[in-house]
């Protein structure tokens, strides 16, 4: 009489193959916003570049060898030499580990400011936020450049200095979207809720405001280890950045490029060439990243419904 | 309106002088004196001069709020900005024959990258998803990310090569002679422009794509009205109210591009002049500059606050 209920239960219930977050978002990519998808490509190989440089590098970054003053593209020097004789090829994939190490350090310290000056002066208010508001309103006004000079000139030239200096600048100039974000999630219900039932501050803080917004976080780091990039390499090419002879893309084209562009373009071109690819890259991907986070701007009509649309 | 404006000035107030105790504290904190320096090198404008003596006579021996309060003084009384600590030269001095070469090159900066920026970034957003929009989109990714220093590093070594053509070295004021003065003065303007214009560009984009979903420009759209009425007469003056935002935050960028602008291009601008005082250690002159920069900034985001007065009629018309 009614054999569909047996069929149905012999049919064992397939659940579909859970692809992994990192596949899934790659292929999300791929299909919505494919310059996103080359922008995560060219990122990747920057900081695949900049992790294993000691492996990609045929030559050390300081290998002088006077012999090799100045030499065109060989098959030795595919980049061709600087005055020195040092690789330029080299030294560009040495360039981009600095690159990466002080993109990388010098974001995080700032998100990490940025997060606590925004979160506390946005979740508890008043005078601490008054107070702390009219002191970011006053670093503001000074040209960020201007106040980086300034400051390496008083703790001098080095890495770890620059990576301070840049991740408390941008720090306390970002931790206005913060604060913005927190004063927004603190009016939810969740939040409320929360307090009601006698969570303490702290806890508060850390498993409900920091959680949902992870999405300006995400965007806000992705935009300034850009602006960082470009910024360190500014200060390296007007000599405040990374002391020779580490190579620094902005370092090497202020000393050697500028000197020699007329012998030996490639010495002012290729470090030109690496940053602005770079840049451009992590820009795109961030910007792709910020259309498929922020479902206001996105304009579409979401991944299922494009997914049914292809059928 | 009128009374939105004196609130915006007063609140200027305790942020300038919290801008100025920051500056004068914080040049303090260098090391490496100034004293230490020109002792070693014995050029100081004094003959025979022991520590103490040079101390006095900078006025570096007195305590520091005293220091503060002359130096307010002098601002405010004598017009006295600050004299080099170097060779005593006034900072007004160098600031008058300075100040028209960086205002110059910020100006043609403004323009290009406003004229470049908002037509862009409206064709961008009305024609969106055409290849238009990805052009627009591109250049201005571009702009972000191409660093200036390097297209202007660029751009004075290649005409040398190519047709032996490098710009003038004196600084002829654009009244005297307009032809030799833009020589100068617009490579520099545009390429700092560019680089301006790729933010603006991207703003003004986003907000009017946000401006023209909106319902009253639905409503134009049926009443049958002309496409460019619609978008400049209503879409584009809602638009440009977040757009003036930005160009605002952006100034403290533009006088950073001039710093590095004026070192590739050898301009005698203040931004050469602040990167040479902060390097020299010359006190006077940085906490002068850095001084008179803040007031300059905060003086234009009044008047960005002012212009949403003018153009956003919920501020214009609040009782």
């Amino acid at each position: 009489m009614d054999n569909r209920g047996a069929d149905v239960q012999k049919q064992p219930i397939q659940i579909a193959a859970q692809k992994g977050f990192l596949v899934s978002f790659g292929l999300r990519l791929w299909r919505e916003k494919p310059l996103g998808f080359l922008g995560a490509v060219i990122t990747l190989v920057f900081l695949l570049t900049g992790i294993f440089a000691g492996f990609l590098a045929p030559y050390g970054y300081n290998d002088i060898d006077p012999v090799k003053h100045l030499m065109p593209p060989s098959f030795e020097n595919l980049l061709g030499t600087d005055n020195l004789g040092r690789d330029l090829l080299s030294r560009v994939i040495y360039g981009a580990r600095v690159s990466v190490i002080i993109g990388l350090s010098a974001t995080t310290l700032s998100i990490v400011v940025s997060v606590f000056i925004g979160v506390i002066t946005g979740f508890f208010g008043g005078m601490v936020d008054l107070i702390l508001q009219r002191f970011v309103d006053t670093w503001m006004c000074f040209p960020g450049l201007i106040v980086l000079i300034v400051a390496i000139s008083v703790l001098g030239t080095g890495t770890w200095q620059v990576i301070v200096v840049l991740g408390l600048l941008y720090g306390i100039g970002g931790s206005r979207v913060i604060r913005g974000a927190t004063v927004s999630i603190k009016e939810n219900t969740y939040v409320q809720a929360a307090r009601m039932i006698g969570a303490s501050n702290t806890r508060v803080i850390l498993f409900h405001v920091l959680p949902n917004m992870m999405a300006p976080i995400i965007i806000l780091f992705s935009v300034r280890i850009a602006a960082v990039i470009l910024v360190e390499a500014v200060m390296s090419f007007l000599g405040l950045g990374v002391p020779p002879p580490i190579p620094s893309w902005g370092g090497m084209l202020n000393a050697q490029g500028r000197m020699y562009l007329t012998k030996a373009p490639l010495l002012g071109i290729a470090p030109g060439v690496a940053l602005a690819l770079v840049v451009y890259g992590i820009n795109v991907f961030g910007d792709a990243l910020r259309d498929i986070l922020d479902p206001r701007l996105r304009g579409g009509i979401g991944s299922f419904a494009e997914s049914v649309k292809k059928k | 309106m009128k009374e939105y404006t004196i609130r915006r000035l007063l609140a200027l107030i305790p942020t300038l002088f919290l801008a100025t105790l920051v500056v004068f504290f914080v040049i303090r904190l260098i090391p490496g004196d100034i004293i230490d320096q020109m002792l070693a090198e014995s050029n100081a404008f004094d003959a025979d001069i022991t520590r103490e003596r040079l101390m006095h006579s900078l006025g570096l021996d007195l305590p520091v709020h005293v220091q503060y309060f002359e130096w307010i003084k002098g601002i405010v009384l004598d017009q006295n900005l600050g004299k080099s600590l170097w060779d005593g030269r006034d900072l007004t001095d160098d600031l008058s024959k300075m100040l028209p070469v960086s205002i110059e090159l910020a100006l043609i900066a403004l323009i290009i990258s406003l004229i470049v920026a908002l037509p862009i970034g409206v064709l961008s957003a009305i024609r969106q998803e055409t290849r238009l929009d990805y052009l627009g989109r591109t250049f201005s990714i571009l702009g972000l990310s191409v660093p200036g220093f390097w297209i202007g590093t660029m751009a004075i070594v290649l005409p040398s090569i190519w047709w032996g053509w490098s710009p003038p070295i004196e600084v002829v004021s654009f009244f005297e002679d307009p032809l030799e003065n833009l020589q100068m003065f617009l490579i520099p303007g545009c390429i700092m422009g560019l680089v301006f214009s790729a933010v603006i560009m991207r703003m003004t984009r986003a907000m009017m794509l946000e401006v023209l979903r909106q319902d009253y420009i639905r409503t134009a759209w049926a009443k049958g009205a002309n496409e460019k009425i619609v978008i400049i007469r209503h879409a584009l003056k809602n638009a440009l109210i977040p757009v003036v935002t930005v160009i605002g935050l952006q100034i403290p960028e533009l006088i950073a591009g001039l710093v590095v602008m004026e070192q590739i291009f050898s301009l005698p601008g203040i931004g050469s002049l602040i990167l040479e005082s902060i390097l020299l250690r010359d006190y006077p002159f940085v906490i002068g500059l850095m001084l008179l920069m803040g007031l300059l900034i905060l003086i234009i985001n009044l008047l960005v606050d002012v212009s949403y007065g003018l153009l956003d009629p919920k501020v214009k018309f609040k009782r």
